[in-house]
């Protein structure tokens, strides 16, 4: 499992670095962020990937998610 | 189309609609909602700037970032946060105010102008979507400000906040601090300062924009550079929205009028136009945000975007006594010469050193 962690960090970063380890394959990737706003914008990538999203922990300001493909 | 997609639409819509009506009420012209020419009407109004036709304490500004605020509280996301490069965005906002300057307006009012049939603002979002792309070419060679840390107290986060509720309260109770100078705050007597819907609906516009744009992470850089990142046309949708918003009530109201000259609150200098709105967009994509972004972000308790907001305050100021600022063309009238307007030397100086200042930025805050 590949980790991601997106906390704190501006837009699109967010959406970038999950995106960078998406296009190398991989196929469980465990992200984790600290704005509503990327974990949105996250989702929506995962969805557009066609991964899914299982949600390991869902406060909006604290949360963390797992995309498998 | 989802759920998601067709609020953000409505919204531009909405906000689109509600800068159009409030120019009917007294707004400047193709301006119902400027950020960055509404923050240098504030910057005018503490006595910032000496620049008497661009003075207003605007509550449209004070609005959004109380309404931003209050939806973020509501909604449980308000977190003081900062950290991040801090005084390098102070420096950014400065920068994005100068490019804003130099093309007349902040890439919203980019989006009204269009709507209101200006073509130099099809100039300007040439120029912005080539800065957005430049931001773009950053990013992708790992350009990272820095994470920002959340802050042990909540306190931070409401210092903007606070400061513009007061500016609020100083404004309706009418304080003069100097009467011998006439402020502040500051009132413009003539000019897009003078021009100015009712107060409290002003205010009321700022806080229904400042709600539905933190809802929906309503973003105008941020639609351009997903569409060329990642396909994605979420936020575009929004933009998209706002100009159909604005083009239909200014089509109603008899507003619509199409050309290059004759513009209000405009010019024709296209290489400036370009050139102004591509700093603007170049420096919002390293940023994160565009102007509306940054007071969104600040009303969420995010003390870098409030450094980014600030920074444009105080480069309003700059721009104004250093004479940055572009002039507006105006035709000739009975015993008042024609102003062919565009931007001074020192103007077009300093929008191609911001330029170079956020090359050097992009370049040096590379990751690795």
């Amino acid at each position: 499992m590949e980790k991601v962690d997106v906390r704190g960090l501006s837009c699109p970063l967010p959406v970038m670095k999950t995106k960078k380890v998406m296009d190398q394959g991989t196929s469980e990737i465990l992200v984790t962020g600290s704005t509503a706003v990327a974990l949105e914008n996250v989702s929506r990538l995962a969805q557009a990937r066609a991964y899914k999203i299982n949600v390991k922990k869902s406060d909006k300001n604290d949360w963390e998610i797992e995309l498998v493909k | 189309m989802d759920k998601g997609k067709w609020f953000i639409l409505i919204t531009g819509l909405i906000i689109g609609a509600i800068a159009v009506v409030l120019v009917k009420l007294g707004n400047p012209p193709n301006m119902g909602f400027c950020v960055a020419c509404f923050e240098r009407d504030i910057a005018g109004a503490l006595g910032l700037h000496r620049a008497g036709v661009v003075q207003y304490m605007r509550p449209e500004i004070i609005g959004i970032v109380l309404g931003a605020l209050l939806t973020s509280l509501f909604a449980g996301e308000f977190r003081s946060r900062g950290g991040s490069a801090t005084l390098v965005r102070f420096i950014m906002g400065m920068f994005m105010m100068v490019g804003a300057l130099v093309f007349l307006g902040c890439p919203l009012r980019d989006v009204l102008r269009m709507a209101g049939g200006d073509y130099n603002a099809v100039v300007g979002l040439i120029g912005f979507i080539c800065g957005v792309g430049g931001g773009v070419w950053f990013l992708r060679r790992g350009f990272n400000l820095g994470q920002a840390e959340e802050s042990h107290s909540k306190l931070g986060g409401f210092v903007l906040p606070v400061i513009f509720a007061i500016l609020l309260f100083i404004l309706l109770k009418g304080t003069v601090f100097n009467p011998e100078a006439g402020g502040p705050l500051f009132f413009s007597k003539e000019g897009p300062g003078s021009m100015t819907a009712p107060v409290l609906i002003s205010l009321a516009a700022g806080l229904l924009v400042g709600f539905l744009a933190q809802r929906t992470r309503l973003c105008m850089s941020g639609g351009i550079r997903d569409f060329i990142l990642i396909r994605e046309n979420y936020l575009l949708i929004g933009f998209i929205g706002i100009f159909l918003g604005a083009l239909i009530l200014n089509i109603a109201f008899g507003f619509f009028k199409t050309g290059f000259t004759g513009q209000p609150i405009a010019h024709s200098m296209h290489i400036w136009n370009f050139l102004g709105l591509f700093l603007v967009g170049l420096t919002a994509t390293l940023l994160g945000g565009c102007p509306l972004r940054q007071l969104i972000l600040s009303g969420e308790g995010d003390t870098d975007a409030a450094a980014v907001v600030l920074g444009m305050i105080i480069g309003a100021a700059i721009c104004h006594n250093f004479m940055l600022a572009s002039a507006a063309a105006k035709a000739a009238a009975p015993g008042v010469a024609a102003v062919a307007g565009g931007p001074g030397i020192y103007g077009q100086i300093a929008c191609v050193v911001g330029i170079a200042v956020m090359a050097i930025i992009g370049w040096s805050f590379r990751e690795e």
